[in-house]
């Protein structure tokens, strides 16, 4: 679509698009081998597996597994919000479970299988949570949305697993999915658009086509 | 181009792609994660560095002391930025408050110093290592204890005789109604990456008003506007907050030329809702008068709000001069000096407060007439506008709205008796409200770029913060060169180009795809003179540029190269001749808990009649959010003062509470068939405002059916209804 592709363009133009690694060769040169007892950061090693891909990192303990995605692997599509596990919008799957990654910092999540907004899909090859959002208009400003897309995917799941909620009426039967399974698991996705009762619609749809 | 007379038929009214539901066009890079926010930038030969607010703890007084030494020592800090570093700095024409503090401290958390450092966490830790001394001042920070001293102003707007017809009207209501502060709570915090070349800066941010912004930065770094350049291609949510320069652009910039590095700067979510701005609360007195036949005789309305030396009040009252019919009125705003942070727009300022109040006020007069709330605003319609009769409104449909609205939500069926619908545990009531806004417009200019392959590119600084300007401008310059959506490329929200309405007023959509409209306007004129056509009779259509028998592909005309043109839409006298604006029905279905007052909202409708809809999906979502945030408004949504230490407690998500998914159900709007020509070429009006003015009410009075229990003071929180229930002891 060529809106994209001048956008893309635009951007390059300026400075080199999020998606690019190159910068990590450009980190800036604060590793020291061991913490210091002079308040210098504390920095370990790390292996993050993301989308498949595995990342090695020398790293700040102090950065959240959010900061290292945006700041360090330039995986900007989760995105920071709150920073105080508030609004959701850097909801990532960790192991197939929704995790606020502002919450958890990146050093506690080696080995584990992360999966952000990039790894469910790209704007040609997009997932068809990403696709429902589309059509039915889910999103306004689209800060919120990699992070309701990926809660979204996640509660479609849990509902099949039987994983019931605080609004699921009878524990002994299997959880169905409603409209309201749907409101109660996705209240930890702000989006302050008030796109609220099109995602609903978006999330039924792919439930339904999900059967 | 120059709209001074109503429109004729122009190419807009073939309505192939305008007025379609399209998908917006920036869909798939927003879904995916791949649309670059202000942060995100990233530039791997650039030595970015990393920006941290400090901000004041007191509201008022002086900064005695600042001692940086430990915080200059920590590791990984660049450069520390205070108001002594900073020079001597302006401050911009639209800000109320200085946006770096010190010596002296305006506000709570108004910016007193940025601390740069390689990496993220080390700017964080060596921010909490800056010890400030202060002189505490006594502020002034309780709207309700400076009100009593602020009566009638010079301001003021009076109509015939107020006083004597509402002493002397049948039936009156004399009621005070309060609005709390209230943050737009946008999901992406203010941010900025700032970079010199020499003496010029780029600022890539998140910003509603580019324009506004070039010059506001200029002045504030006393820097020259050719030397700035703001980039802001996508926005994660304003509400009015972005309309401004904020701190994180200063800092940022201040920042960068301290370190010599490119700076960026997020502002922390609990330091955002003191730092920038908020909506300011209203206290508002009605006064209604009428007959015993429902006409209104006398209205009044005065608001009280606060805001800091030299800021502006929240303007709770303008409504109220155009929205009811009545030969005597009232109304005036009063001002009071507060020490809390800067009051100033957030969506639909001054009517979303105003109409919270007036449209409660409507439904008590309603009561007291023993008329039903609809059929009383039907009675006191007004073609004209009530203050200057000769002046009529260009286009009016609030019966319409009522009414379609009426039938479509079943209002018939509703009981007027408070109480009475009960749902098991659940006492069930509907209520409604007029939703009312005028229609802005604002000079708006686009280039558009005409290429071999037969692409038009569109290039305007208007900004898309949500509301779908991406895809209806790409709608209009499609529709206009008789192209097919996929071949018009955007490009928006960058200094470098024409300078357009921005994003504010919900004057956006309408101003900005008019400027569009006169940019095509102009090119289909060249093209038609490259082709050898006359631009009169040439039809553009298919790709194709045709006339009798004649037709030719649009790419041609950009054979021997790109075509570029540019225009201006500037708005002449048609706005003061005939009132503009737009209007909605709202209508709310509640549920009450009998036993613990919880409030759960059912069912939600708004009828609106604001001109062509140019995309009734991108629309219908303005509206569904606009009525998520009135339910907001209804239910939750306060800053809370502290009134002796001077700012909002619960700062930040947690505390500051907005609806979520478990609160919204399913939203339906309707949009009234409407096209204004006496508001641009494109005939359309704004809704992205009028959807939040009046659902606050609509939902006070579903609960007042619901209950019979009046609540006058926002948000209604069980705490206000939970002593009254039928059958609380």
């Amino acid at each position: 679509m060529p809106i994209l592709h001048d956008l893309e363009l635009n951007r390059r133009d300026l400075m080199v698009g999020g998606g690019t690694l190159a910068a990590l060769t450009a980190v800036p040169a604060v590793v020291q081998a061991q913490p210091s007892p002079a308040g210098a950061p504390a920095l370990t090693k790390v292996s993050l597996t993301v989308n498949g891909q595995s990342h090695d990192l020398e790293i700040d303990i102090r950065t959240t597994l959010l900061d290292a995605l945006r700041e360090r692997l330039h995986l900007t599509g989760s995105k920071k919000g709150c920073d105080h596990g508030q609004c959701g919008a850097c909801t990532v799957l960790i192991d197939g479970r929704r995790v606020n990654s502002c919450l958890t910092l990146a050093i506690m999540n080696e080995g584990m299988e992360i999966t952000t907004i990039e790894g469910l899909g790209t704007p040609e090859n997009l997932h068809p949570m990403q696709e429902a959002f589309i059509k039915h208009d889910g999103y306004q400003c689209g800060y919120c949305t990699p992070g309701q897309i990926c809660s979204g995917v996640a509660v479609l799941g849990e509902i099949k697993a039987g994983i019931p909620s605080h609004v699921t009426p009878d524990l002994t039967q299997p959880v169905t999915l409603s409209d309201a399974e749907i409101r109660e698991r996705m209240s930890g996705n702000i989006c302050r658009c008030g796109a609220y009762s099109n995602i609903v619609e978006a999330m039924t749809e792919v439930a339904g086509r999900q059967g | 181009m120059k709209f001074d007379k109503p429109e004729t038929t122009n190419p807009i009214d073939q309505l192939k792609v305008v007025g379609q539901p399209v998908n917006r066009v920036d869909g798939p890079l927003k879904v995916t994660g791949a649309a670059t926010y202000a942060y995100e930038w990233h530039d791997p030969h650039a030595r970015l560095a990393y920006g941290y607010p400090v901000g004041s703890t007191i509201a008022k007084g002086r900064i005695a002391s600042m001692d940086l030494s430990r915080a200059r020592t920590a590791p990984g800090v660049v450069a520390i930025v205070t108001a002594k570093e900073a020079g001597q700095l302006g401050k911009g024409s639209r800000n109320t408050a200085t946006l770096l503090g010190g010596p002296e401290v305006e506000h709570y958390h108004q910016a007193i110093a940025v601390v740069v450092a390689e990496t993220f966490e080390q700017a964080r830790a060596a921010a909490a290592l800056v010890h400030v001394t202060y002189e505490e001042a006594e502020g002034r920070f309780d709207l309700t204890a400076e009100k009593d001293g602020l009566g009638p102003t010079e301001s003021d707007v009076k109509v015939g005789e107020f006083e004597t017809a509402f002493a002397e009207a049948a039936v009156r209501l004399d009621e005070t109604y309060t609005t709390p502060d209230q943050s737009h709570a946008m999901m992406e915090p203010h941010a900025s990456l700032a970079a010199w070349d020499g003496d010029k800066l780029t600022i890539w941010t998140s910003n509603q008003m580019i324009a506004w912004s070039v010059g506001d930065v200029a002045k504030t770094l006393k820097i020259p506007p050719a030397n700035v350049r703001v980039i802001s291609p996508y926005i994660g949510g304003g509400f009015g907050s972005k309309l401004f320069v904020r701190s994180d652009m200063i800092l940022a910039a201040l920042g960068s030329r301290a370190a010599g590095r490119p700076v960026k700067i997020a502002l922390p979510r609990p330091f955002l809702m003191n730092n920038t701005t908020h909506r300011p609360a209203t206290i508002q007195r009605i006064r209604i008068g009428a007959g015993r036949d429902g006409r209104i005789t006398a209205i009044a309305h005065e608001g009280w709000s606060g805001n800091l030396p030299d800021g502006d009040p929240e303007n709770a009252v303008d409504q109220t001069k155009l929205l009811y019919a009545g030969a005597h009125r009232l109304t005036g705003n009063r001002l009071a000096t507060l020490d809390l942070p800067e009051g100033n727009a957030m969506r639909a300022p001054g009517e979303a407060p105003g109409l919270m109040a007036l449209e409660i006020a409507m439904d008590e007069m309603a009561e007291r007439l023993g008329l039903d709330p609809i059929e009383f605003r039907v009675i006191n319609d007004t073609q004209v506008d009530p203050g200057n009769p000769a002046r009529p409104f260009s286009h009016r449909q609030l019966v319409e709205c009522l009414r379609v609205g009426a039938g479509r939500f079943g209002w018939a069926a509703r009981d007027a008796r408070p109480g009475t619908a009960r749902d098991g545990r659940w006492l069930k009531g509907i209520g409604v409200a007029a939703g009312f806004r005028n229609n802005l417009t604002m000079k708006s200019g686009a280039r558009v770029r005409l290429d071999r392959r037969g692409v038009v590119t569109v290039e305007t600084d208007m900004t898309d913060i949500g509301t779908g300007s991406y895809t209806i401008i790409a709608q209009t310059a499609a529709e206009m060169m008789g192209l097919p959506i996929e071949r018009i490329s955007v490009r928006l929200g960058d200094s470098s180009f024409p300078v357009s309405a921005g994003s504010g007023g919900q004057w956006g959509a309408n101003s900005a795809t008019a400027g569009v409209y006169a940019a095509c306007v102009k090119l289909r004129e060249t093209v038609a003179q490259r082709l050898g056509f006359n631009s009169k009779d040439a039809v553009f259509a298919d790709g194709e540029v045709r006339s009798g028998d004649r037709r030719v592909s649009l790419a041609q005309a950009a054979s021997d190269g790109e075509l570029v043109v540019e225009d201006t839409i500037e708005f002449g006298n048609l706005k003061k001749t005939h009132q503009q604006s737009t209007f909605a029905a709202h209508f709310v279905e509640v549920a009450v808990d009998a036993a613990t007052a919880e409030t759960r909202v059912r069912r939600m409708l708004s009828v609106c009649a604001a001109g062509r809809i140019l995309n009734p999906k991108t629309a219908r979502s303005q509206v569904i959010g606009a009525m998520t945030m009135g339910v907001g408004g209804a239910l939750m949504e306060e800053l809370a003062v502290d009134t002796r230490r001077g700012f909002f407690v619960n700062h930040d998500l947690a505390g500051y509470e907005v609806p979520v998914h478990a609160d919204i159900p399913h939203q339906e709007v309707i949009f009234l068939d409407e096209v204004d020509p006496m508001s641009s070429p494109m005939k359309a009006k704004g809704v992205g405002e009028l959807g939040l003015c009046g659902v606050g009410a609509a939902v006070a009075n579903a609960v007042y059916n619901a209950t019979g229990i009046r609540v006058r003071s926002y948000p209604i929180t069980l705490d206000k209804l939970i002593t009254q229930l039928p059958g609380a002891s």
